[in-house]
């Protein structure tokens, strides 16, 4: 029960802090916070040996049993791997956040909620093994991102950047909540395990695809592939602290998490492979080069971030491939899915500790804008240490821990040129080419970030505060992330046995029975000078002389139209289609107008039962049962139409009224013709009070005008008063000519004397056996009476000058 | 008669709907009481006209019509009694606040939809 409970402890925890923050205002909020990841990171640090022999622990709480939902700790090597990242970096964003953020000017408590909150969310995303638990916790994270996001909320940037995240966040959530339903009806479970236990039949399924699909997009748009990655960048007016947590290690990740959760299932599907892998890949090339165009040091991390994730993204597509390979053990491609998690461990510590020197350097010298900056190197001594550090790693040098995984990134890649299913012997030779260059805008823009802020002339003098090197507290963090780094490249086998083969495991778990078998030897040096090692060369070369000569064509990025990019067409579907078609189409029709909308709904009624009648084939005309027609009904008829064309179109009021009271009483006569005298007697007493009422009212109302309206519209009312006529003739004639059962009033004629003591069969109806119908139109006439009374008595508004 | 009488029941129908689609207000509620006058007579005629004698019992006479349609058009009557009156005097009450029975001028503005 414990371990379910631990993912809701920093919700739990979330709670105090307001109370933290109000009463005890001299010690910053943040101290308090700290206590929860560390504790998390020492708790889920004592699984650490049981899951990397290879054991999972599972824990259930129950929830809504009956439809076999409930909250599920399920801890393999996978969740363990991001658990400990959630909760690791999380304690260092924190501790990094109580130097950032002033606890006089900053509402802390709300931060640290919002904070807790999302450690909450992204730890149940990674532990949850219930699909539906899963969506949930993924829509929390989308909510508490926007939270973040939107911290300074008297920002307009912030609040555009919050707003935006969201819109593409939850809308890729929502396809992935299809995606699950999906799978949960193919399996019937909403178990992710007993899915993957089924993933051999479900792959013929016809939903399969779709379901791939939908769930890739969620995945895609929570992880910034292309073309979602839009709202990150604009996710960058977030502080700092969250965005080095949120957008570089965590949440962006979740994307990743579902990836590589899902390839199980999946990976029998070649869709996958190549949308995953092309996907990853077209990402990388485009968040790498479009890197170099940013002016803001966040922007930069921002497009790395994107790149970077895409690099990750096309390593768990290759990975894929191994379920298609016979001998997946001993092929190259059991490396990819391990160069992903292996990366995705390097840059949650390159890339956390990267954005803490944006912060550190926007803190202390007021500017994000690398134009402005410059020659902060001997100021701020350890803060260049650990940015040379993180972008060395980043660009994929020795001796950083970037250098390795971008080795294996590069085998990977290679490796998928010589496959030869998919297609992939055509289109492969690609694969390596792009993860090539885009290696190389990865080595410009890691020197581009690093060199430009802290090296070269500078005009420190015009900078908005004076810079000096940040605050011991305020280094502390990026300092821990930086020294992983190196320490990293130096022991990775025991980082790879203690978390990545496990996490391995979980991602090819047909292909090993336990961590062992994975004989991968990560080693910085092979040796022998492999075609991976000439491709850094390469890379180091040409990424320098590029470097060298940026100034030159980095002008080049203004080419591109900025009409033409993804943010505009978000623009425009939000700003443009959304808010003003969509309003004009809804003008178009919505006009406020009551005849307008009487003649939608009435045409509309009348075509569907009329189109009805004849799709189905319902309509009937039987002479059989009617009765016979007599002269003088007939005479009674043409009154009857008669007064009703007068009516229609009589030219004044008065005409009007007085041919209304004509076919009131002609219809009293067909009620006397009809044997129905009750009906004939009320009905001529009812249409004289009517009458009268009617030359009442009229009394005080206008006379008759000129009907003007547009031909247009006389036409359309032309056809809906016909169609509404013909529906209803269709209709009657076709009810008459098929009975089916007779009617319940024989009943009533046997049992009107014997059990009800009348003779007037209509008047014991109404009083006997239906007298509830009675009771309420009693009611009906009462509550007109009120109602007319209080119409003419109160008049509240008269004194106002509105109705 | 059945059949001709489901004719009659769309005409009336027709003129109510064409009726009731016009700006006046006046003309408006003229049509719905046309629109009450030929559900009734639907109602009638869907019971169907065979029997006699009214359903009123006296000696020696079975063959009464259905007394079950008659019975819900009295009911229905009265209530479309009820509410065109109810609507006559809000019609009343609207001019005498509107100083206008054009319905396309009765229309929501922006401040108060």
């Amino acid at each position: 029960m414990f371990q379910v409970f631990c993912i809701f402890i920093p919700l739990l925890a979330a709670i105090f802090m307001p109370f933290f923050f109000k009463k005890i205002s001299s010690i910053h909020t943040g101290w308090f916070v700290l206590v929860v990841p560390v504790f998390l990171v020492i708790y889920y640090a004592t699984f650490v040996p049981a899951i990397s022999k290879g054991d999972t622990i599972i824990e259930q709480l129950e929830w809504i049993p009956s439809l076999g939902i409930s909250f599920v700790s399920y801890l393999d090597g996978l969740s363990l791997l991001f658990s400990l990242l959630i909760s690791g970096i999380g304690a260092l964003v924190v501790l990094y956040s109580i130097y950032y953020l002033d606890r006089t000017r900053e509402k802390l408590h709300n931060f640290y909620i919002y904070l807790l909150m999302f450690m909450c969310a992204m730890l149940g995303v990674v532990q949850s093994d219930n699909m539906m638990t899963l969506y949930l916790f993924w829509e929390l994270t989308s909510i508490s991102s926007f939270l973040l996001i939107g911290y300074w909320n008297n920002r307009d940037k912030s609040r555009f950047g919050a707003l935006k995240s969201t819109m593409i966040t939850v809308a890729g959530g929502m396809m992935m909540l299809g995606g699950f339903v999906l799978l949960s009806i193919m399996g019937d479970t909403f178990s992710i395990r007993e899915l993957i236990a089924q993933a051999p039949e479900l792959v013929t399924n016809d939903l399969f695809v779709v379901a791939l699909v939908l769930i890739l997009l969620g995945a895609f748009t929570k992880s910034a592939q292309f073309p979602f990655y839009i709202w990150l960048p604009d996710a960058m007016e977030a502080p700092t602290p969250v965005s080095a947590y949120l957008h570089s290690a965590t949440m962006v990740k979740a994307g990743i998490y579902l990836v590589a959760r899902f390839t199980p299932i999946f990976a029998q599907s070649e869709v996958w492979v190549w949308l995953v892998s092309a996907t990853g890949l077209l990402t990388l090339f485009w968040g790498s080069f479009f890197a170099l165009k940013q002016r803001d040091l966040k922007g930069i991390l921002a497009f790395s971030t994107v790149s970077q994730l895409g690099l990750i993204m096309s390593l768990l597509g290759v990975g894929a491939i191994a379920y298609h390979v016979e001998g997946a053990e001993s092929s190259i491609f059991k490396y990819a899915a391990f160069a992903a998690i292996f990366h995705l461990i390097n840059h949650a510590t390159f890339k956390g500790s990267l954005f803490m020197i944006a912060g550190i350097v926007d803190h202390e010298t007021g500017t994000r804008d690398i134009r402005k900056l410059g020659g902060l190197m001997s100021i701020m001594p350890v803060s260049f240490t650990v940015a040379i550090i993180g972008s060395f790693s980043m660009a994929g040098l020795p001796p950083f821990n970037g250098f390795l995984s971008k080795e294996m990134f590069l085998t990977a890649m290679i490796s998928i040129a010589q496959f030869d299913l998919f297609n992939f012997s055509t289109w492969g030779i690609l694969f390596p080419i792009i993860a090539w260059i885009a290696s190389v805008f990865t080595f410009i823009y890691s020197f581009y970030f690093v060199f430009k802020t802290f090296t070269g002339k500078g005009n420190i003098e015009e900078l908005p505060h004076k810079p000096h090197e940040a605050p011991v507290g305020m280094l502390i963090s990026p300092v821990i992330l930086a020294g992983l780094v190196v320490v990293l490249f130096f022991i990775p086998n025991i980082l790879a046995d203690t978390f990545i083969k496990p996490a391995v495991m979980a991602i090819q778990p047909f292909l090993y029975s336990s961590p062992e078998q994975i004989n991968i030897h990560v080693a910085a040096w092979h040796g022998e000078i492999t075609t991976e090692l000439y491709m850094t060369f390469g890379i180091i070369a040409l990424g320098l002389v590029l470097y060298l000569t940026l100034a030159k064509w980095q002008k080049m990025y203004n080419l591109f139209p900025s009409k033409l990019t993804l943010n505009n067409l978000y623009d425009f579907v939000i700003y443009e289609l959304f808010d003003k078609w969509v309003a004009r189409l809804s003008g178009q029709y919505m006009t406020g107008s009551i005849r307008r909308y009487l003649s939608y709904m009435l045409g509309s009624i009348a075509i569907i039962v009329i189109a009805t009648l004849f799709i189905q084939d319902a309509f009937r005309v039987s002479f059989e049962d009617a009765s016979p027609i007599r002269p003088h009904q007939i005479i009674v008829i043409l009154v009857l139409v008669v007064g009703t064309i007068t009516t229609v179109f009589a030219k004044s009021r008065i005409t009007s009224i007085v041919a209304l009271g004509l076919v009131g009483y002609t219809v009293s006569l067909f009620f006397v013709m009809f044997n129905a005298p009750d009906l004939a007697l009320t009905q001529l007493v009812i249409e004289t009070i009517s009458v009268a009422l009617f030359l009442l009212a009229f009394y005080h109302l206008p006379q008759y005008r000129k009907e003007e309206e547009r031909t247009r519209f006389r036409f359309s009312r032309a056809f809906v008063s016909i169609a509404v006529g013909v529906m209803v003739t269709l209709v009657a004639l076709s009810a008459h000519s098929q009975k089916f059962i007779g009617s319940i009033s024989e009943y009533y004629k046997e049992t009107v004397y014997s059990l009800a003591g009348g003779g007037n069969i209509v008047n014991v109806i109404l009083v006997d056996y239906r007298g509830f119908d009675t009771l309420f139109e009693v009611a009906v006439l009462a509550i007109a009476g009120i109602g007319i009374f209080a119409m003419i008595k109160l008049r509240l508004s008269t004194k106002g000058d509105k109705l | 008669m059945e059949i001709v009488m489901a004719f009659v029941c769309g005409f009336l129908f027709m003129a109510a709907v064409y009726l009731i689609l016009s700006r006046s207000l006046l003309r408006i509620i003229i049509g719905t009481g046309l629109l009450s006058h030929g559900a009734h007579l639907l109602i009638l005629t869907m019971g169907s006209f065979k029997g006699t004698v009214p359903p009123v019992l006296s000696d020696g006479v079975t063959d009464f019509a259905d007394p079950l349609p008659q019975a819900l058009i009295l009911t229905a009557i009265v209530i479309s009694f009820g509410v065109t009156a109810f609507f006559l005097v809000l019609a009343y009450r609207a001019y005498s606040e509107l100083k206008t029975d054009d319905m396309s001028l009765m229309r929501g503005s922006e401040e108060n939809e």
